[in-house]
């Protein structure tokens, strides 16, 4: 179906059963239990765990199949919430034209600095993006926010104000951004027995995308152009002795990742009209390489993976603290309540990246093809066992495709 | 005026001369074999060749163009193709994978996006990549991953991503070496094959005799970075100075 193989269409209808029925899945607790707060079902988590998927899978489509590693992402991130914000103030709060500036926007940028970066290769490319990043990072932060030229609004951040031009603007229309009309944050909300469930327009215009990106993002990885890529991560000299232009083709997945970032970038705007230099930060850089590493890299899949199982930690495990704590393990006699809260407190609440971190760790060393082997590795043990019981025969080794 | 001419070609690292004063002419159609000892200077004549290294004297001209200062991309677009001493594949990908990339790249040029059409509806390069591993007796590890390979077979891949690009001359760097001794005629019956069924000109660097005086037409013994003799493989078999710089050695 639509040029995919069947294991690909498999893949995304499978994805999109999950994009779709998300408000519902994310919420499997009932809303008055004690594991509601591990419910992730709002529209604000989950709109971000769309948006960072996106911007996962475009970095999966550089890092992942070329290897080139960048430590600067964040940046076209950020200058596609800018330039979605800039659309707001200049013509009206509709997301469409936001969304295509800041993708255009972005994909121009990363044009000029994949241009210089992509002179280099391993560490010193690495180096050079990160440079990059804090250089855009330090221009929208102060050099560009000044009295008489003020394109980012310096630390308050980018935002809409009431005398901004927004010459399409027409009484009627919501005052928030909205897709001709209907507004992201208007929420259509079910409730049923003891759940409640919250459909909300902005997640669905985000997860709509993300189906589209993550069928490009298949697409690419099955082009000819794919396995260029593939073959410049395992041997660009060969690859140059085989007649091949390598430059051309690593700057192509440099761009078409930092669309896919502005992408993102334009998505988060969109959602929530407002843009800060905090977004280009390096630390935003690291955490779409941590999301890719985590999920898999190079794996179709992987990065969306990644970026949930990411989001999904800084937004519910930040939120345990000690009365949750307290909670969980009243049933415990007092002296060892007290005992357990003390050993799972530094991991919770505040202390989340420590948890995150183990886990990378455990994963990076015990699973280097991420969640995604993870899966694989169970799914091949239940499938053996299966054949086992029922006297099949060895699962070949074509479960071991490097594209899953 | 062979297809190659290399005129006063030198090399130096450093403190080392690694070519002296290299002049060679390769004739249009034939099996060129340079030999030499070790640390003669045969590889890095090659990579001079290829763009891999640029000398610092002489020329070289491919079929009357000058290849010194065109990138290694440029040059295999002209019509030269190299099979490395240590094979150059693309490990992580598969063999059939290995042998599609220079159809594509003989079809298409040097870049060319293709981002949107799927693999699966490339018939033709499909089609030439089965008949080339056919060729090489690898079809039926078209599916392995080609880092898995045993080394006779990488060679044999390499080979296969050279020759499927039909190039005019064809640089071949020890192709035999650490191939057991079936192997190794199964190259020169493959070698012998390709050069029947195609005008193609080969330059072998070969430490085995056996495939030399299989194959060559034309010998060219190198020593120290600099051309000792150049004849037809009867004479170099007699060739007092050979004998001595180099066969005598080596054969022992
Ligand atoms: N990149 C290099 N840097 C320094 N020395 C080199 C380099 N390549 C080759 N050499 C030296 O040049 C000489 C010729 O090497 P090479 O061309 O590989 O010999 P052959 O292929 O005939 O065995 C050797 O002494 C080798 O050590
Ligand atoms: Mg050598």
């Amino acid at each position: 179906m639509l040029g995919l193989s069947s294991k690909d269409t498999a893949l995304l209808i499978i994805v999109a059963l999950l994009a779709l029925l998300a408000p519902v899945l994310l919420n499997p607790f009932p809303e008055a239990s004690a594991m509601a707060q591990f419910n992730a079902g709002y529209p604000d988590l989950m709109q971000r765990f769309v948006i960072y998927g996106i911007f996962a899978i475009g970095f999966n489509i550089l890092f992942g199949l070329t290897g080139y590693l960048s430590f600067g992402h964040a940046a076209f991130l950020g200058v596609g919430s800018y330039a979605a914000v800039w659309m707001f103030k200049l013509l009206s709060y509709n997301v469409v034209p936001a969304i295509l500036l800041s993708v255009v926007v972005a994909g121009l940028f990363s044009v000029l600095i994949g241009y210089i970066s992509l002179r280099r290769s391993g560490i010193y490319f690495s180096i050079l993006t990160l440079a990059f990043a804090q250089m855009s990072f330090a221009l929208a932060y102060s050099v560009l926010s000044n009295p008489k030229f003020n394109l980012t609004n310096g630390e308050t951040g980018l935002q809409v104000y009431t005398d901004d031009p927004q010459i399409f603007h027409r009484a009627g229309l919501p005052d928030l951004p909205h897709f001709f009309g209907l507004s992201m944050r208007s929420t259509y909300t079910v409730d049923m027995g003891g759940w409640s469930f919250d459909f909300n327009a902005g997640y669905y215009l985000c997860a709509i995308i993300l189906l589209v990106a993550f069928y490009m993002s298949i697409r690419i990885f099955n082009s000819p152009f794919g396995i260029m890529l593939r073959a410049i991560k395992s041997n660009q000299q060969r690859l140059n002795y085989t007649g091949l232009n390598s430059r051309p083709y690593t700057l192509a997945a440099f761009v078409i990742s930092g669309m896919y970032a502005g992408l993102a970038g334009g998505l988060l705007a969109a959602m929530d009209p407002l843009a800060g230099a905090e977004r280009m930060q390096w630390t935003a850089s690291g955490e779409v390489v941590l999301m890719t590493i985590l999920g898999g890299a190079g794996t179709l899949i992987g990065p969306i993976l990644g970026a949930g199982f990411i989001k999904y930690f800084e937004n519910i495990f930040s939120k345990i603290n000690d009365n949750v704590l307290h909670q969980w393990f009243s049933f415990m006699p007092d002296g060892a309540e007290d005992f357990l809260v003390a050993i799972v407190h530094p991991f919770v609440g505040k202390g989340w990246h420590l948890t995150l971190g183990i886990l990378f760790m455990l994963v990076v060393i015990f699973l280097p093809g991420g969640l995604v082997e993870g899966g694989q590795r169970i799914g091949r043990f239940v499938f053996r066992r299966n054949n086992r019981k029922g006297g099949g025969l060895e699962p070949d080794a074509k479960a071991k495709q490097p594209a899953e | 005026m062979g297809i190659l001419e290399v005129k006063g070609v030198g090399k130096r690292f450093g403190g080392l001369q690694a070519l002296g004063n290299v002049n060679l002419s390769v004739a249009e159609n034939t099996v060129h074999a340079i030999i030499g000892p070790n640390g003669a200077g045969k590889s890095t004549l090659l990579n001079c060749l290829v763009g891999k290294l640029i000398p610092d004297t002489g020329s070289v001209t491919f079929q009357g163009e000058s290849v010194l200062g065109r990138k290694p991309h440029e040059i295999n677009q002209m019509g030269i193709s190299r099979v490395f001493q240590t094979p150059e594949i693309f490990g992580d990908l598969t063999v059939f994978e290995n042998v599609m990339i220079p159809c594509f790249a003989k079809r298409d040029g040097a870049f060319r996006m293709h981002a949107y059409e799927s693999v699966k509806d490339e018939v033709e390069i499909r089609e030439k990549a089965r008949l080339i591993l056919d060729d090489v007796n690898m079809l039926e590890k078209r599916d392995m991953i080609a880092a898995s390979l045993s080394r006779g077979d990488k060679r044999r891949l390499e080979m296969a991503m050279c020759l499927v690009q039909e190039p005019k001359l064809l640089l071949l760097d020890e192709p035999t070496a650490g191939m057991a001794r079936a192997d190794t005629n199964n190259t020169i019956d493959l070698l012998k094959h390709i050069k029947a069924t195609r005008d193609i000109t080969m330059a072998i660097i070969e430490h085995d005799m056996h495939v030399v005086f299989s194959l060559a037409e034309r010998i060219t013994v190198l020593a120290q970075g600099t051309p000792l003799v150049e004849d037809t493989p009867e004479n170099i078999k007699g060739h007092p100075k050979v004998k001595e710089a180099y066969l005598g050695e080596t054969q022992a």
